[in-house]
């Protein structure tokens, strides 16, 4: 009873809270909103038992990836709505709707779950997190290290990217603090 | 003796192999040497197996490799040393070696001296397969290869420009070799179908398979492979109605009218012939047929000889004649008398050519008769060569032709098809005074070389000393007939003549010996003397008529290379250009256009390439699932 | 009862919800945005085939997937502040160079 609630309650909170992700024209919305769906994500997660993938969404979506989003956003403007042309609705929401409808109805299908084995079962009374460890640092071991490297990689190359030339303020284009003087005495 | 076969085969391959090394590079004179010698190596192989086959009576059959092994079809690269191939062989390589040691005397003055000698030696190594292969599809493939090397000899001299037909008969060597290939391909069509008439029936192409299974076929199927392939035959050996190439193939260097237009490859229809016997012997009405058009030849080509002015022409037209003679001997069933014409033709019609080439030589490439004339001064060794020859040809006792050809008129009377006969008694008489009168012209009488300041000198020593040998056989190889019966008929049917026939040989000979004689006498009275032409007898409609070879070369084109032109340009403006063209255009417009039109699709815009790339994304599951619920 | 399949439609529907973002924006940071909505879908699928077959490889799975993203978007941001501070703007129709 408790897991229906709690499903039906993230699904909708979700799928609310990513449409404004994706309808939003700030980018502030947007990004809060976003955030906010990836912490009921997490809470999908738990619900399934996977607790270390919960905790690890939280911990490397919620609070890395967000993070660097949020502090990327001080290099542009956030402060205006993003004035853009967007495609044609029809068409956006043809395709969307008719993906939606297709993977709706391949998922609802029955599925034949008697031939499926699984490779690396979960135990009884282990804990999650004891399971994932286990699977991840011997069958897993080389993707692990690999994904390690790609993440020291991606670190470096964000720093250089984003760290050239630093000295210079992307806002101090007097045109754009002009405009945000004006904004401010509109209001 | 196995290696002697393939020696046999392969020392003219490795020659042309050799030859071809050098057939960019100006003339080197040891090419014809190694050449010649390779030959020479390969003639004594033949000859020892020849020698191997006559002491044991037994034939060599080898079997190189499996060639083509398709399903029920199997064809060996297999190989027969028997009576009728070895006699081939033998012939084959001696007249090859002498003609090979001739050219390097003849073909002296010529830039593509080397190449001659790679073409030449292909010849060979085709025609060796053509006699030696125990299966009708090798004899195929030798068919074929020496008609590319006929192509490629007549061809020659492929720069020299076309001219009218008034003043060069055959236009241009190129023209002419252009003529042989599409003739002879006409005729290997038929060769072909008689090929899948006998491999639908039997279901094997070797001999011995086909010839064993003969009396299980029924006769309309046996009539229809045995016209088919003498339609083969017809093309290679020029047969009427084929047979205007071989006149024309005279454009050609002269070595290689002796060898290839005389003595070995337009003899293969022969070969064929006598080769499938059983065949033709179970099909009396196709052989009837074959000694009919082989007498009517005869006879048509000695008449064509009687008027014509071109020295290599005439040899041309008694060769057509004497394979005429051939297939008449064929076609009544006397198969080993054939094959002992062929070789006895293949010596002194070789040594003919070399000796017309000798003339050539001496007078700067002028063929006419009538501009030459008192040669035998100059001459004396080509005189005594050509004459040989010539008194072999018209059947004079002693010499070789006297045997053979008489052996032929003998059987065309034993059958009792005095029509035959008494055609080719005529033609006998023909063919002495033709020959004797090229004779005469060119070498007795008054110099009329002199008019045009023409020095002639005798051919080199060597080359002189290179033909000796079939100047030799052109004399006695008469005698040996006796023992080639014997030898040849332990394959070949036996063909004796009837005791009736038997008691009137004398007088049979006797009349052959009249006309003969008769013949050399009236060219001896008419040329020997000096040329006085006959106006009135020139003009008149029957000289006119043989002198233009019946209008048959003018029929040909006027009535069928004519309208085919017509009608290839018809079809290349009509159907190739408005419908084949414009197809294949449409297709690359279409094309085009579409890419042309899809290239708005390139907007450089990213969000455009996203919708696109979720089109099909979504249209990629559309059809998974659709496939999903079908399926 | 909640099923597998219910997971998966909720997963199916974010991921259109993440099409129709990549659809429908046309500035880059908001295309970011939803590339991560779809990733996340795709997670929770992977979760729940991972818990409803007892299979841990679906959760390793998940988990490389958080880490490519994480990887996608340090560089990722980088590369828009680049361009950001070349061009000014992070509309692609501003920014759309390779017109064929």
């Amino acid at each position: 009873m408790y897991e229906i609630v709690a499903f039906y309650l993230f699904s909708a909170l979700t799928i609310g809270l990513f449409l404004v992700t994706v309808l939003s024209k700030n980018v502030l919305y947007a990004m809060t909103s976003l955030a906010a769906g990836m912490v009921l994500i997490s809470g999908f997660f738990f619900i399934l038992g996977a607790d270390f993938l919960g905790a690890v969404q939280l911990v490397a979506y919620v609070g890395a990836i967000m993070a660097l989003y949020s502090f990327a956003m001080m290099f542009f403007d956030a402060t205006r709505d993003i004035k853009e042309k967007n495609t044609n609705p029809a068409l956006v929401f043809l395709l969307g709707g008719l993906s939606a409808v297709v993977l709706v109805l391949m998922f609802a299908a029955p599925i034949h779950s008697d031939a499926i084995q699984a490779l690396y079962p979960m135990h009884e009374g282990v804990g999650n997190a004891q399971d994932v460890g286990i699977i991840l640092f011997t069958k897993y071991l080389v993707p692990f290290e690999v994904a390690a490297l790609m993440l020291l990689v991606a670190m470096i190359s964000g720093i250089i990217l984003a760290g050239k030339k630093m000295d210079q303020s992307l806002t101090e284009d007097m045109s754009a603090d002009d405009e945000i003087l004006t904004q401010k005495d509109e209001k | 003796m196995e290696n002697l076969v393939y020696i046999a085969l392969f020392a003219p391959f490795a020659s042309s192999m050799f030859a071809a090394l050098f057939g960019m590079s100006p003339r080197q004179t040891f090419v014809g040497i190694v050449a010649s010698s390779l030959l020479f190596i390969s003639f004594v192989a033949s000859a020892i197996l020849a020698y191997h086959v006559y002491s044991t009576g037994t034939s060599i059959h080898v079997t190189m490799m499996e060639w083509i092994s398709a399903g029920d079809l199997t064809i060996p690269f297999g190989f027969l040393v028997d009576q009728v191939s070895v006699t081939m062989m033998t012939v084959v390589t001696l007249v090859s070696t002498v003609v090979h040691i001739y050219s390097i005397g003849y073909m002296d003055h010529d830039k593509s001296f080397n190449r001659f000698f790679s073409y030449l030696s292909a010849f060979v190594f085709s025609m060796m397969i053509l006699v030696m292969s125990d299966n009708f599809a090798g004899l195929f493939i030798g068919w074929e290869g020496v008609g590319v090397c006929s192509w490629l000899l007549i061809g020659f001299w492929y720069h020299k420009e076309d001219v009218t037909r008034e003043e060069n008969p055959s236009i241009s060597p190129s023209w002419a070799a252009n003529e042989a290939f599409i003739v002879n391909r006409i005729a290997d069509l038929g060769m072909l179908v008689g090929i899948f008439i006998i491999y639908w029936n039997v279901g094997s192409l070797q001999y011995d398979v086909v010839f064993a299974d003969l009396p299980n076929l029924s006769s309309s199927v046996l009539n229809a492979a045995a016209l088919a392939l003498f339609i083969g035959a017809m093309g290679k050996s020029a047969q009427f109605p084929l047979h205007t190439w071989l006149t024309d193939a005279m454009e050609g260097p002269t070595p290689v009218s002796a060898l290839i237009h005389a003595a070995t490859m337009v003899t293969a229809g022969v070969f064929l012939v006598i080769r499938a016997n059983p065949i033709f012997s179970m099909t009396p009405e196709v052989s009837f047929f074959i000694a009919a058009l082989g007498t009517f030849v005869a006879f048509f080509a000695a008449s064509m000889a009687l008027v014509n002015r071109d020295l290599k022409r005439i040899i041309a037209f008694s060769t057509l004649s004497q394979l005429g003679y051939m297939f008449a001997a064929a076609g009544l069933g006397a198969y080993w008398i054939a094959l002992f014409h062929l070789a006895a033709h293949a010596f002194f019609k070789a040594l003919l050519f070399l000796g017309a080439g000798n003339v050539m030589h001496a007078m700067d490439d002028e063929l006419d008769i009538f501009k030459m004339g008192g040669l035998k001064k100059a001459m004396k060794w080509t005189y005594i060569y050509m004459g040989l020859a010539s008194l072999a040809l018209a059947g004079i006792p002693v010499f070789a032709g006297f045997f053979s050809k008489d052996a032929i008129i003998e059987t065309a009377f034993n059958e009792g098809t005095y029509v035959l006969w008494a055609i080719l008694v005529i033609t006998a008489g023909m063919t002495a005074f033709y020959s004797f009168r090229q004779v005469f012209l060119t070498f007795h009488g008054d110099e009329r070389y002199k008019e045009a300041g023409i020095h002639p000198h005798e051919m080199y020593k060597f080359v002189l000393i290179a033909m000796s040998p079939l100047a030799v056989l052109a004399v006695i190889a008469g005698f040996f007939m006796g023992g080639f019966q014997e030898f040849v008929t332990k394959l070949l049917p036996n063909y004796e003549m009837s005791h009736h026939t038997h008691e009137l040989i004398w007088y049979l000979t006797a009349i052959v010996l009249v006309f003969a004689i008769g013949g050399i006498w009236l060219a001896y009275k008419k040329y020997a003397k000096g040329l006085k032409r006959d106006e009135k007898l020139e003009n008149s409609f029957v000289y006119k008529l043989l002198a233009n070879q019946y209008y048959i070369p003018n029929f040909y084109e006027a009535f069928i290379t004519k309208p085919y032109a017509m009608i290839s340009e018809m079809m290349w403006k009509n159907v190739d250009m408005k419908i084949v063209d414009a197809t294949v255009d449409g297709i690359a417009k279409l094309i085009y256009k579409s890419g042309d039109g899809s290239r708005k699709m390139q907007t450089g815009n990213l969000s455009n390439y996203l919708n696109w790339m979720a089109i099909g994304a979504v249209l990629l599951l559309v059809v998974a699932a659709l496939s999903a619920m079908l399926g | 009862m909640i099923g597998l399949s219910h997971y998966l439609i909720v997963s199916a529907l974010i991921f259109s919800i993440g099409l129709i973002g990549v659809l429908r924006r046309r500035n880059l940071l908001m295309l970011f945005f939803a590339t991560e909505v779809m990733l996340n879908a795709v997670n929770i699928a992977f979760a729940a085939i991972s818990h409803y077959y007892n299979d841990l490889a679906g959760q390793m799975f998940a988990f490389f997937i958080i880490a490519i993203a994480a990887s996608e978007v340090a560089v990722g941001l980088g590369l828009l502040i680049v361009l950001y501070k070349k061009y000014g703007t992070l509309d692609l129709d501003d920014l759309a160079s390779m017109k064929g």
